[in-house]
């Protein structure tokens, strides 16, 4: 989120796409509901299904699934043609004024300049900003000074320090024209034969969406609210993205009652991230090293960003403090083996050479090269795609190790329903099953949404054999480095100096963990600025303090201020709410530095003054000489409106990317539709390249794709229910009470045309497998006409699976939800599409 | 520590009056349900099964999130989930947290026949006490609203009590604390009933439901449950609350009207026999006719059964 749960109260105008708050998130819902209740605040609820959260929405539009960008498109589209802009935020906020390099191409065919397709991939070299100064009165010539022709290019194209711009957003190649015609192909007509919503629906959600920004009008914040129905999809970071750039384009990105807020599914999911839980990043979206990265030296240059603006602008461009971050994380990993003449160990970091994401792992499993897994915290047969072929993939692995807290589909795998006798006396990986504590048997800090780490304690030990999950880790990493000191190996040298300053190594306390990850000094170090000090060992007060040259230590620097020696912020319980505004500065700790909306400079016009007076965040103190607030600036505190400092600092350019350049992004700066991988259609836009030319499709048996063709022609998509928590609950009675069994829903006419009624059994198959449940015959799902086409949606939930109390009596058909969907995955972050597949749909 | 919630009759080292004294008053009590706000969750559903201690069911899917038709014998909170199609075509999901509407004219406890079986409580709770209950029924026919239910095991009838036992202690009903999204709030009639008509106002006003409203229906005397309702016009939509609730005639009849005149026709047969020992004086029988009556009523079935309370 770049504001946060509490924040939502705030705002005149909601968008909830993509996610189904009421149902998943049903006690953050409470903020939509206040800002209906006390703000008289609009909501508009698009959605595959009239969900619950839809009950609440003052308009609802079905929409089909994977026709999100369409919309989104739309809406750019239609804020441009009706001068429902923040044109002053756009300008000096934004890129968009600054000009795209000559060559650059709009996806009017479907690819954007550069494509290789012997590489399924682009070169990014045309996605970057014109070299040069200031254009705006040459915006007559359509052709600036172009680059010199036949350039060597020689080195890897880096962004210009002198961006080109025209203020006057009429350069033809300027970001703001190159959106403009983007999107003018995002009709309201071109809308509604892709997404399936009738374009004066349509019409009323823009103009309703869109009012915030009437009349120039800046005093009104819209916030945009979307979930895993957005990222699980082949271009889900992209439909993100086009929502990002609709929230820039209305100056709604740093508001209170504004931004894009990605609500999290689990209780610490934006921990995880925070804390690498995707292969290519490190702490704190540090980028992991790769092969050519020689040295801390080479991987520096190669990850700290540059500056990269009009001439007369300024940019903070945190990310140039990389060095400070990257030295701090190899001090708190390798200890006193990270010295200046060792390269701060940075050869004991592992070098990553490819993709190493969830589903090419199991791929990986699948083909035969991964030998065995740890599966903690996670149900992994269930919760990826196509679970037939997971479960194979877990047949040929040697062990498998799975630490939970109940018998679980992924431990039992072996006795999937269809396995034989002889089927298991051909599977020879062994299993070990490790009885984990719950979540309420262990202490620590959980991450919410709202970027707030809180502290729980525990509340009980936990019962019998069950130990903590870090204790298990724990005590592998300790045997395994008593291994590697009596026999040696490849290159024992990371594991064996790897850093294990826990009080009790065997049972590292979760309270040294943070501390640690806060970081602490490890010399006596001098603020010049303040001229405060600190004691070397003593917790670092935030991460402005990081130094790169090994005098810090710390294991995740956004993290940094959490746990200082004031003692452990994150534990704060603090009520106090002083501006009204919903920030309660002390409660909890909310990275970074405690603010509570990010890039909130733009919540003031660029004298330095609230947009909106009612709503003051954080505004220019002229007498100080510094910026000041209800919440922390995020922004260097004494700079001076008139030196034009973007609001957007962790970007190079210093203002909020419109057009991302060069290869922030593997499938083009700007959001174009694409189908999902199987569609009932072809993409309207461009039928010759229909879905996301740079999805890598896998190619083992078990990668099965289904068309219309061949009688696939219904889209499908997968949810989650309010009554259940994903693959525990099915093991608590009252939650199995509330819903007790699988059910799809389906449209009426769907079930009319089958000839079943509520609660008959039906049968949905994809190329992948057959799911049975019984049929919920709603109206709240309706037929579509998508291109001219009817299409039928359906629905299911992915509670169910083949082990817990339902299932365990056989009282379900005991098949995962997953053994349908397809192994695809967006090219940026690796989701795989669990929404919006086909399959065909017969009664049982 | 002073208990705030009682009464203080006496007073240690202190001159002149109780403070307090004479203005405590019970409050009537009342539950508002915004169904305009309800999302669905089943967390009262699910407070309510743990705070009573209500055993669990088996349920079966039967096309809707609502598992069960109506509130069971020990299911005493269930949200009924409607579909509705308005004229202009579009959909709404109507949701209604159904559990004992606590009349002000109760008719549960109008039908009742046994001994203090049923209680009113002075702010407006009405509880059964299953000591007394003789498992007869007649509180279900007495209900406009279907909410007592018979548990054949322990043959007694049992419904929501507002959680008598947290409110007397001052604590909001367990539904209205695990409530997320503030759908439900507790408080006094006035303070629930002016909340709920604020609510019905903005609704109308800012949310294109002309014909919201508060339901609290006078045929019962008002209810210390009330609802605010998208279409107030329409009850019925929402899971078959009806539209004009009323204690059943024949209840009425039976323990009113009937009651009386059969209460004149006693005491005239009274008054004609006291007459007719005026007029007549003693009748002489004769003195060995009959054997002594066998005494009393049949012994009370009424003791607790062990397994009965859930």
């Amino acid at each position: 989120m770049t504001n946060g749960w509490i924040d939502i109260k705030n705002t005149d105008m909601m968008l909830i796409m993509g996610g189904n708050p009421a149902e998943n998130h049903p006690c953050g819902f409470k903020w939509p509901l206040e800002a209906k209740r006390n703000r008289n605040a609009k909501m508009i609820v698009v959605d595959p299904r009239y969900t619950r959260t839809a009950s609440t929405a003052d308009l609802f539009l079905q929409i089909r699934a994977g026709a999100d960008i369409a919309f989104l498109g739309g809406l750019i589209n239609y804020a441009i043609d009706n001068n429902r802009i923040a044109k002053d935020y756009l300008l000096n906020y934004t890129n968009a004024a600054f000009v795209v390099k000559e060559g650059f191409k709009l996806p009017e065919d479907g690819l954007f300049s550069g494509f290789d397709p012997s590489t399924v991939a682009y070169d990014t070299a045309t996605w970057n900003y014109e070299e040069g100064g200031d254009l705006s009165r040459k915006s007559a010539d359509a052709d600036p000074p172009a680059q010199k022709p036949g350039a060597p290019a020689a080195a890897p194209p880096a962004l210009p320090a002198n961006a080109a711009y025209d203020l006057a957003l009429q350069h033809p190649r300027c970001v703001f024209q190159l959106l403009k015609k983007q999107y003018s192909r995002y009709t309201p007509e071109m809308v509604e034969r892709i997404t399936g919503i009738p374009r004066d629906l349509f019409l009323k959600a823009a103009d309703l969406f869109t009012s915030v920004r009437k009349n120039g009008d800046m005093t009104k914040a819209a916030t945009i609210i979307y979930a895993v129905g957005w990222t699980q999809h082949t271009f889900g970071t992209q439909i993100i993205r086009t929502a990002a750039m609709l929230q820039l384009l209305l100056g709604n990105v740093g508001r209170a009652g504004g931004g894009v807020n990605a609500l999290r599914g689990h209780s610490n999911i934006q921990g995880a991230t925070d804390m690498a839980g995707i292969f290519d990043n490190l702490p704190g979206y540090l980028k992991v090293p790769n092969p050519t990265d020689s040295d801390l030296t080479t991987y520096l240059k190669r990850t700290t960003p540059t500056a990269s603006k009009p001439g007369p602008w300024q940019s903070f461009n945190y990310w140039s403090n990389t060095p400070k971050f990257m030295v701090s994380f190899l001090m708190a990993m390798y200890g006193d083996a990270a010295r200046k003449q060792s390269d701060f160990a940075f050869h004991y970091l592992p070098k990553v050479d490819r993709n190493y994401s969830w589903t090419e792992i199991w791929d990986n499993m699948y083909r035969g090269s991964v030998k065995g897994m740890f599966a903690f915290g996670m149900n992994g047969v269930m919760i990826g795609p196509d679970q037939q072929k997971n479960i194979d993939a877990l047949k040929k692995a040697d062990w498998l190790v799975v630490g939970e807290i109940y018998p679980d589909e992924t431990s039992e795998f072996w006795r999937a329903p269809g396995t034989t006798a002889d089927d298991m006396k051909k599977i020879n990986t062994t299993v070990y099953r490790l009885p984990c504590a719950g979540f309420a048997e262990k202490d620590g800090s959980m991450t919410n949404s709202a970027r707030w780490l809180q502290w729980k304690n525990a509340a009980l030990p936990p019962p019998g054999e069950a130990r903590l999950d870090q204790d298990i880790l724990a005590q592998i990493l300790l045997r395994v480095r008593d291994l590697y000191r009596k026999e040696g190996g490849k290159f024992p040298d990371p594991i064996l100096n790897l850093t294990w300053p826990y009080t009790d190594p065997e049972h590292p306390a979760l309270a040294d963990v943070a501390r640690e990850i806060n970081g602490r000094a490890l010399a006596d170090l001098t603020d010049p600025a303040t001229k405060q000090s600190l004691n070397a060992g003593q917790q670092l007060p935030g991460f402005a303090w990081l130094r790169d040259d090994g005098t810090t230590s710390c294991g995740n620097w956004i993290y940094s201020g959490s746990w200082t020696e004031a003692g452990p912020q994150l534990a704060r319980r603090g009520t106090e709410d002083p501006s009204g505004l919903g920030i309660f500065p002390n409660w909890a700790w909310s990275w970074p530095a405690n603010r509570r909306v990010l890039y909130n400079r733009a919540s003031c016009d660029s004298v330095g003054r609230p947009w909106d007076p009612e709503r003051r965040q954080v505004w220019w103190n002229e007498d100080a000489q510094r910026w000041v607030g209800n919440d922390i600036p995020d922004f260097k505190p004494d700079s001076h409106p008139k030196d034009h400092m973007g609001p957007f600092i962790m970007n190079p350019e210093g203002v909020g990317r419109i057009f991302v350049p060069l290869a922030g992004l593997a499938d083009g700066p700007f959001p174009e539709h694409y189908e999902p991988v199987e569609s009932p259609v072809q993409n309207p836009l461009h039928p010759n390249q229909s879905s996301s030319p740079v999805v890598k499709k896998f190619t083992t048996a078990a990668d099965k794709f289904g068309s219309p063709e061949q009688g696939f022609d219904v889209v499908c998509t997968t949810y989650r229910l309010t009554e259940h928590y994903h693959y525990w609950t099915k093991n608590n009675p009252v939650n199995v009470q509330l819903i007790p069994e699988p059910f799809i829903e389906i449209p009426v006419e769907l079930a009319d045309q089958i000839g079943v009624r509520g609660g008959e059994k039906i049968k949905v198959t994809s190329a992948r497998g057959t799911y049975a449940a019984k049929a919920f015959v709603t109206r709240r799902i309706k037929p579509m006409t998508i291109d001219g086409k009817k299409v039928y949606q359906i629905g299911l939930p992915i509670h169910q699976g083949f082990r817990g109390i339902q299932e365990d009596a056989e009282r379900n058909a005991r098949t995962p939800a997953n053994v349908l969907t397809p192994t695809v995955y967006d090219a940026n972050a690796y989701t795989p599409e669990f929404k919006g597949f086909l399959v065909k749909v017969e009664k049982a | 520590m002073s208990q705030a919630t009682l009464e203080i009759r006496a007073i240690s080292g202190h001159s002149g009056s109780v403070p307090g004294a004479g203005v405590r008053r019970e409050f009537d009590v009342c539950k508002l349900i915004d169904t305009t706000t309800c999302i669905g969750c089943k967390a009262c559903e699910v407070a309510c099964l743990e705070w009573n201690g209500l055993s669990f069911s088996e349920t079966v899917f039967n096309n809707s999130y609502q598992t069960m038709p109506e509130t069971q014998w020990n299911y005493w909170n269930l949200i009924k989930f409607n579909e509705h199609e308005r004229e202009d075509g579009t959909l709404q999901l109507l949701m209604r947290k159904d559990q004992c509407m606590h009349c002000e004219e109760p008719g549960c406890l109008i039908a009742c026949p046994a001994d203090g079986a049923i209680v009113q409580y002075v702010n407006g709770i009405v509880d059964f006490q299953q000591d007394h209950c003789i498992g007869c029924g007649y509180c279900v026919t007495g209900c406009p609203f279907n909410i007592p239910k018979f548990s054949p095991t322990a043959r007694k009838v049992f419904k929501c009590t507002l959680c008598v036992d947290r409110v007397t202690q001052g604590l909001e009903p367990a539904c209205i604390k695990a409530c997320p999204t503030g759908c439900l709030h507790f408080g006094t009639k006035p303070d629930m009933k002016a909340l709920a008509e604020t609510r019905a106002k903005q609704l109308r006003e800012y949310s294109g439901f002309e014909n919201a409203g508060v339901y609290d229906p006078p045929g019962v005397k008002g209810t210390h449950v009330i609802y605010v309702l998208h279409d107030a016009s329409n009850p019925e939509l929402y899971g078959g609350l009806p539209k004009d609730p009323h204690v059943p005639w024949a209840v009425s009849f039976w323990k009113k009207p009937l009651k009386w005149i059969g209460n004149i026709a006693m005491i005239g047969g009274l008054l004609g026999v006291f007459a007719h020992y005026l007029r007549f004086g003693p009748k002489i029988e004769p003195a060995d006719e009959e054997t002594p009556r066998q005494g009393g009523a049949a012994p009370r079935t009424g003791t607790r059964d062990p397994g009965g309370r859930p």
